[in-house]
């Protein structure tokens, strides 16, 4: 079987496979059976931790160095070389790191799915190193970038110019320009706002009605995937565990509409995100009167960017960056939710970095109350306490978190210590804190277990947990996060909705930057929706304030 | 960083030329000007080279936009021969400790120019050629390993990446409590900590990008070039353009008699 495009579909067979990562003392992955038949579209289910990114990169051939296809446990006899492959991988009858280019993978992050920086020439990277004739490979790359829906920028069009939903199309098309028979999607949109999520489903679909290929994606939102793949794959939950020895490592395999009725409680059980289903959370009480102003923003206008100096023409003068968003009045209320949505490139994030603290306002002024400013709240003396000025971006940095807390959308960048008590610790520890808060959050968000770990081997529902409790740790009275449920599980996701709930119940005020109509509605509360600069300047001044729907206000 | 380096908007002659000869004739007149320290030679090359700026697409502004570093430490260079340097000849101006006499603003003079005469061909290259041509043109030409230089070529743009996330992680360290005020000692070490942020990020992109490349066949012995780095008849020309600029400045110099090899005069 050979399509019109020169591509052959592969075939995927699996016999006891298994994978143990350097270092690690279980495997990540064993005894896989699995047959794809060529063509076949698949979406691999399973928990966190049950090796499917694993599985991705054995099929593309980029994983560790090891004998490739070798059976049985490979003689650990290289001096870096601990990983341990066991059973068969096999594409077309043959492993894959023999038969580069015959699988293409488009992982999760967009920013480092690009290598060059112009467009076509990153298209081109891959069919230059598969040696394809010079001749042949400016037709494929057009042809890829049209594909994908990228045909209309020049090819000398800088890649970092380009949006997080189109450097993923634009990896994929990298990938079709090699012609692969089987296609390999790490979750490619779990970094996505919902637009780029669908101009990523699109391009795939697309590409696979054209080619024939074998699609094998991995990804927790179903939703996405459920009507585009002929097949669900659910991985044994934590098939690491000794158990899942003696069983095969896959659950449930058959067409998505019968395994998504026969398994939906056990995929909701392990966090996968279900059509149809919304994870039960807490309801907030009912609202009473307006809280207590904390945070005042008028006529803010917000960049990333820093001031920078002129030269000497100008007199080395300050020049402002140029905003992003501007005109910006808001509140912030004590117990009140605060929602700031709207298109990739409005300023969301700049905005609310803006109003923790963070980022410098370009224009206009955030202003503390006095309910903010004059003190520590739980009337604990430490260095955080005292009257702080109005400006929090001037504040010292042991004021700011007593006060403001803000919550990044990669927890990593969070992190400082080495011991996830000691991250836990770090706060209050600073601002002469007791520790009664850290046992109780702990506790609250299931940490305790992991209190000796190392907060960078953590899980990433368990990271995003750690860093939301970090930074309450120093009992701010502002809740400040960014994308808090990017990426994440339903159960992480209803946990962090409730828990935010009960924070908003207890007078805390929450502002979130999210693309999650759902999240924002468990809050409640006031949506700021922000319009990018130049359209909104042609219509209305500033951005609009609305109540989401079932809100109170 | 990343849209300075960008050549988009440029269609200047010198963009058309294989960078693998520009390079080359940089390298010559780089080479010619690190022998003597005369200002004959130093201004020759530099007029000559001024008169090549808008075959690169340059005017006087964007010169100073991009090479303003290179340019004052040319200028600080000058000075400090001309304070420092032994006097020599009637001195001309006398502040107690230091004075600058003709013969030692003379060399200051020669070191300034001779600096600017360096750095401008380097200025010029940088702005009339595209990173990745360069990249093409030394692994197909000059038969620099292709893995090198594609690898080079590809952390390039971490380096964009790595200020970006350098600035979040400042933030999100303040969020946390750590600030960059307080004594010398304390700012110190709120660097450190968060460089070896850095540091993790950037080991990790750099892993994720490295999967990327390997998923698209990078590191097979076989390889074509999409963009075949052929030479053209301009190429000739930039040579010869090399060539002459070191030419002229050594002429220039061996005629006025101020010509002095570096390594053989110490007077």
């Amino acid at each position: 079987m050979r399509s019109s495009t020169g591509v052959r579909p592969a075939a995927v067979t699996a016999r006891g496979w298994g994978w143990r990562h350097a270092g690690r003392p279980r495997p990540a992955l064993s005894g896989l059976d699995l047959d794809i038949q060529p063509g076949e579209r698949v979406l691999l289910l399973g928990p966190s931790g049950a090796g499917k990114s694993t599985l991705l990169h054995a099929l593309a051939g980029v994983l560790g160095d090891g004998a490739a296809g070798a059976s049985g446990p490979a003689g650990d006899a290289g001096d870096t070389e601990d990983t341990d492959e066991t059973g068969s991988l096999l594409i077309d009858g043959a492993p894959p790191r023999a038969q580069r280019g015959r699988a293409g993978l488009v992982q999760q992050d967009p920013e480092t799915q690009v290598v060059l920086s112009r467009l076509g020439d990153d298209v081109a990277f891959g069919a230059e190193n598969l040696a394809v004739p010079a001749a042949e490979i400016w037709p494929r790359v057009r042809e890829a970038l049209d594909d994908v829906g990228l045909g209309r920028l020049p090819l000398d069009h800088p890649t970092s110019a380009l949006s997080g939903g189109q450097k993923q199309r634009l990896a994929l098309a990298g990938i079709l320009a090699m012609r692969p028979g089987l296609l390999l999607l790490d979750e490619p949109t779990a970094n996505l706002d919902p637009a780029g999520v669908l101009e990523v489903r699109d391009a795939v679909g697309r590409c696979l009605d054209k080619t024939g290929a074998t699609l094998v994606v991995v990804e927790h939102r179903v939703g996405v995937w459920k009507d585009l793949v002929d097949r669900i794959v659910v991985l044994q939950p934590g098939s690491a565990t000794d158990s899942a020895v003696l069983n095969s490592a896959v659950l449930i395999d058959g067409p998505p509409d019968r395994v998504l009725a026969e398994a939906r409680d056990m995929l909701i059980g392990a966090g996968v995100w279900v059509p149809g289903y919304v994870p039960a959370t807490r309801t907030r009480l009912p609202a009473r009167d307006a809280g207590q102003l904390l945070l005042a923003a008028d006529g803010l206008a917000v960049s990333r960017e820093r001031p920078r100096r002129a030269g000497l023409r100008d007199g080395f003068r300050t020049i402002a960056p140029r905003p992003v968003q501007s005109g910006v009045s808001v509140q912030v209320r004590a117990g009140e939710a605060l929602t700031i949505t709207g298109p990739n490139g409005a300023g969301k994030s700049a905005l609310a970095l803006t109003l923790a603290g963070l980022l410098r306002p370009v224009a206009g002024t955030v202003s503390a109350a006095p309910a903010l400013s004059g003190g520590a709240s739980g009337g604990a003396i430490g260095h955080g306490s005292g009257d702080a000025g109005t400006d929090p971006y001037r504040w010292k940095a042991q004021q700011l978190i007593a006060r403001i807390g803000t919550v990044f959308q990669e927890p990593e960048h969070q992190f400082v210590t080495g011991r996830v008590l000691d991250e836990l610790m770090f706060g209050p520890r600073h601002l002469g804190y007791g520790e009664d808060r850290v046992d109780e959050l702990l506790e609250r968000l299931r940490l305790t277990e992991l209190v000796d770990a190392n907060p960078y081997t953590l899980s990433g529902g368990e990271k995003r947990r750690l860093s939301v409790a970090t930074v309450l740790a120093a009992h701010p009275q502002v809740l400040v996060l960014d994308e808090p449920t990017f990426g994440q599980d339903a159960n992480t996701w209803a946990e962090l909705a409730s828990f935010l709930s009960e924070l908003l119940d207890a007078g805390t005020a929450v502002v979130s930057v999210t693309h999650d109509a759902e999240f924002s509605a468990v809050l409640g509360g006031t949506e700021l929706r922000l319009r990018p600069l130049e359209t909104a300047a042609a219509d209305a001044p500033g951005p609009d304030l609305e109540l989401p729907e079932g809100a109170s206000p | 960083m990343r849209d300075a380096l960008s050549l988009r908007g440029n269609h200047a002659l010198l963009t058309r030329a294989n960078p693998l000869a520009k390079f080359t004739a940089v390298t010559l007149i780089t080479l010619v000007l690190a022998l003597s320290i005369d200002w004959v030679s130093a201004s020759v090359a530099l007029a000559l080279e001024l008169l090549l700026l808008p075959l690169a697409g340059l005017t006087l502004a964007l010169l100073w936009q991009r090479g303003w570093p290179l340019i004052l430490a040319a200028a600080l260079g000058g000075w400090s021969t001309a304070i420092l340097a032994p006097d020599a000849g009637p001195v001309l101006l006398d502040a107690g400790i230091w004075s600058i006499s003709a013969g030692s603003l003379q060399l200051g003079i020669g070191f300034m120019l001779r600096g600017l005469a360096i750095a401008l061909p380097a200025v010029l290259l940088m702005s009339c050629t595209d990173p990745t041509d360069l990249a093409d043109a030394l692994a197909q030409n000059a038969k620099l390993p292709h893995r090198f230089v594609l690898g080079t070529l590809a952390a390039m743009r971490l380096v964009g990446i790595m200020a970006e996330q350098w600035q979040t992680i400042g933030m999100a360290r303040r969020a946390r409590g750590v600030g960059s005020s307080g004594n010398p000692y304390q700012r110190f070490r709120a660097t450190l900590g968060q460089s070896f942020g850095l540091l993790v990020q950037a080991i990790r992109s750099a892993s994720r990008l490295a999967v990327t490349m390997e998923a698209r066949g990078f590191g097979g012995a076989a390889r074509t070039w999409a963009r075949p780095s052929t030479f053209s008849g301009i190429d000739a020309w930039v040579l010869l353009g090399g060539l002459g600029i070191a030419a002229a400045a050594v002429a220039a110099a061996l005629g006025a008699g101020t010509w002095n090899l570096v390594f053989l005069t110490r007077q």
